[in-house]
């Protein structure tokens, strides 16, 4: 069941977080162009938990890499929390990625030659904040994923799902807008995939904007909204909080 | 400005990543030290060769005696010729260039040496006062001979420094009386001699007190003489008209290579100037080799750390790192390694060469660096290190986080 956006503010007066109009992106590559996205606009608000289900080649990672400000687009307008996110120089770029948002990976992309909470503190060292004092916030927010004994322990020495907590931890020391998280629990056993979600709700529910990419549809089901991508246009939206009401 | 922080986060970096680390410092420390060694090594090769000049002036001319080999004006070959104290006063007054000038005359063998219970054999000279100058005779008590000891042919004696510390030990030798085969003489000075303890054996006596006492002739065996500061072709010229004199007044012809020998110290010095020259030159010609042997070694390992980090890049630039702190960074990181292994190349070849220095060889000595020299090939070092990080370092910053950390 679709629910029209435009009428959620109605219901529930919150400010829009991420506003996309008419989003176009096309590759290059040779003498081919690959029009991936073709016209995507799309609205989520401050404290949604939202996921972008597609096939691959549907444009879902590319549509998370110009949110996650990593990649430009061709023509229409991104707005986050309001500011025109729009050909940005790399220093801007990377500051507003710095402030404003919180990537979590598939693979984790944790620096291996770091310990885990030297892993979570480096996004602080890009903000100039102490050394002493964020290694003390990054065992704080290591704590909150439940790995305060691990602050020490090399990437390599954790398991799959420790390691993608160290990376949720590390989205999170910049108390960012929003929390990206591409297939966040595409390299992790469903025991353990179910553990990060939960993860992510709590994380939800202290009020933080959560969107997710993902292909497999028992996690996409455990978001509250399902942004369907086909071909580089949204083809359906639908909530699921809704439907998962009348289920319980 | 100093950034404490940063500097940790490198270090960080230099510490968990040993093999990277110890690669791209091993190619400038390589570079370095081989130059470091070959540098010293010339230098030494050249010390050692001009201090075997050291101990003879090295403007002089040599004249020995030979036998002529062709006749001339009626005169057989197969003629001695023979030098005499009228020779040695010809010289003098006949060639301006001449600035000292000596006899020498041989006692043949060692003479044995007596003084109190001690009884010794030494090898004696008896020369000239200006033969002072023709060694380098550096007198370290008393004096040298002079003109009134030949006028007078007084027994006095100049002993070498082996001589007086065998025969008298702590003992004052001046003035003491020795017995030089049979007859005494008494000491006037003690020398020193750069030309090793050989040349620290030797006794000197007075020419005329040796040629009356132990001969009975005015004969001399040799005649050595200095030219100041003549340059070379001078010297050769010289040497032409002492040949030419000489033949005049000892009747034999010009060309008769055999019948006076005539040795131009000045002109091996030049040859062995010029051998240096090549030496310098093939010295430099393989240290520019070295190094950039090294600068090749250095440049490729700074691309391959730059590539083995461009996962790492990706994953600071998704966190925020702006591309500027990325380059620093790599930069940073690459110029602190050089720089370093530079500086233990240069500390560790010259420790080495330190070493090398106590070695007692003929033909080397003293082997040196000039500093210079070494800080700007570790200089150029660590710049073409810093420019070959640099290139793959501006495509890292530049390239797509994503697609960094889709790598592998």
């Amino acid at each position: 069941m679709s629910v029209d956006k435009t009428l959620l503010p109605l219901i529930h007066p919150t400010t829009v977080m991420i506003k996309l109009t008419d989003i176009k992106k096309a590759y290059t590559t040779g003498f081919n162009t690959l029009q991936v996205l073709k016209g995507i606009d799309l609205e989520i608000e401050e404290g949604e938990f939202a996921s972008i289900m597609g096939s691959s080649g549907s444009g879902k990672s590319t549509l998370l890499n110009i949110l996650g400000i990593l990649d430009d687009y061709d023509s229409g307008n991104y707005y986050l929390d309001g500011k025109l996110i729009k050909d940005l120089n790399q220093k801007q770029a990377a500051q507003y990625r710095n402030q404003f948002i919180g990537f979590v990976f598939q693979s984790f992309n944790l620096l291996p030659f770091k310990t885990a909470a030297e892993n979570v503190a480096l996004p602080l060292y890009y903000q100039k904040v102490d050394r002493k004092k964020r290694q003390d916030i990054a065992v704080e927010y290591l704590a909150r994923v439940g790995l305060k004994d691990w602050s020490d322990h090399l990437p390599t020495q954790l398991s799959g799902g420790q390691q993608q907590r160290v990376a949720i931890a590390r989205a999170l020391i910049t108390q960012p807008k929003i929390i990206l998280a591409d297939e966040p629990t595409g390299a992790l056993d469903s025991t353990t995939s179910n553990e990060v979600m939960k993860l992510f709700k709590e994380v939800n529910d202290q009020g933080i904007t959560v969107l997710l990419v993902t292909h497999e549809n028992d996690i996409a089901e455990m978001t509250k909204r399902i942004i369907r991508l086909r071909d580089g246009l949204i083809e359906g939206n639908e909530q699921v909080a809704d439907r998962r009401i009348i289920a319980e | 400005m100093f950034d404490l922080d940063k500097w940790q986060e490198i270090f960080n970096s230099i510490k968990r990543h040993k093999l990277r680390t110890t690669l791209t410092a091993l190619g400038v420390f390589w570079g370095i030290f081989m130059l470091v060694l070959l540098l010293g090594a010339g230098q030494g090769l050249q010390n050692g060769v001009e201090y075997m000049f050291r101990d003879d002036a090295t403007n002089s001319i040599w004249i020995r005696r030979g036998t002529t080999s062709e006749e001339h004006n009626g005169l057989p070959k197969g003629r001695r010729i023979q030098f005499d104290n009228e020779d040695y006063a010809f010289l003098m007054e006949q060639f301006e260039d001449v600035e000292h000038l000596t006899g020498r005359f041989y006692l043949s063998g060692d003479r044995t040496v007596t003084y109190g219970d001690k009884n010794l054999s030494f090898p004696v000279r008896a020369v000239h006062p200006g033969h002072k100058f023709l060694e380098n005779t550096i007198i370290t008590k008393g004096r040298y001979l002079n003109q009134t000891d030949l006028d007078e042919t007084r027994k006095v004696a100049v002993i070498g420094k082996i001589v007086k510390e065998t025969l008298f030990g702590e003992e004052e030798a001046i003035g003491k009386e020795i017995d030089i085969g049979g007859i005494v003489y008494k000491v006037t000075g003690v020398y020193r001699d750069t030309g090793g303890e050989g040349e620290m054996r030797i006794i000197y006596l007075p020419i005329t007190t040796a040629q009356k006492v132990y001969a009975g002739t005015n004969e001399i065996h040799q005649l050595m003489l200095t030219a100041g500061d003549l340059p070379v072709p001078e010297m050769q010229q010289l040497e032409k008209e002492i040949r030419a004199a000489f033949a005049k007044r000892k009747q034999f012809s010009v060309e008769d290579r055999r019948a006076l020998f005539i040795s131009n110290i000045a002109e091996e010095f030049e040859q062995f100037q010029n051998l240096f020259w090549s030496i310098r030159a093939f010295v430099w010609f393989v240290g520019i080799g070295t190094l950039f042997a090294g600068v090749i070694g250095v440049s490729n390992i700074m691309l391959i750390v730059v590539k083995d980090r461009t996962r790492e890049i990706g994953i600071r630039k998704a966190l925020g790192a702006t591309p500027r702190s990325i380059i620093s960074m790599i930069l940073q990181e690459a110029i602190f390694i050089t720089a370093i292994a530079g500086y233990l190349g240069v500390i560790i070849g010259v420790g080495l060469l330190a070493i090398a220095g106590n070695v007692e060889a003929d033909f080397f000595r003293n082997p040196q660096v000039n500093f210079g020299v070494v800080f700007t090939a570790t200089l150029v070092l660590v710049i073409a290190g810093a420019l070959a990080g640099l290139m793959p370092a501006l495509q890292a910053a530049r390239i797509n986080p994503v697609v960094a950390m889709k790598g592998e």
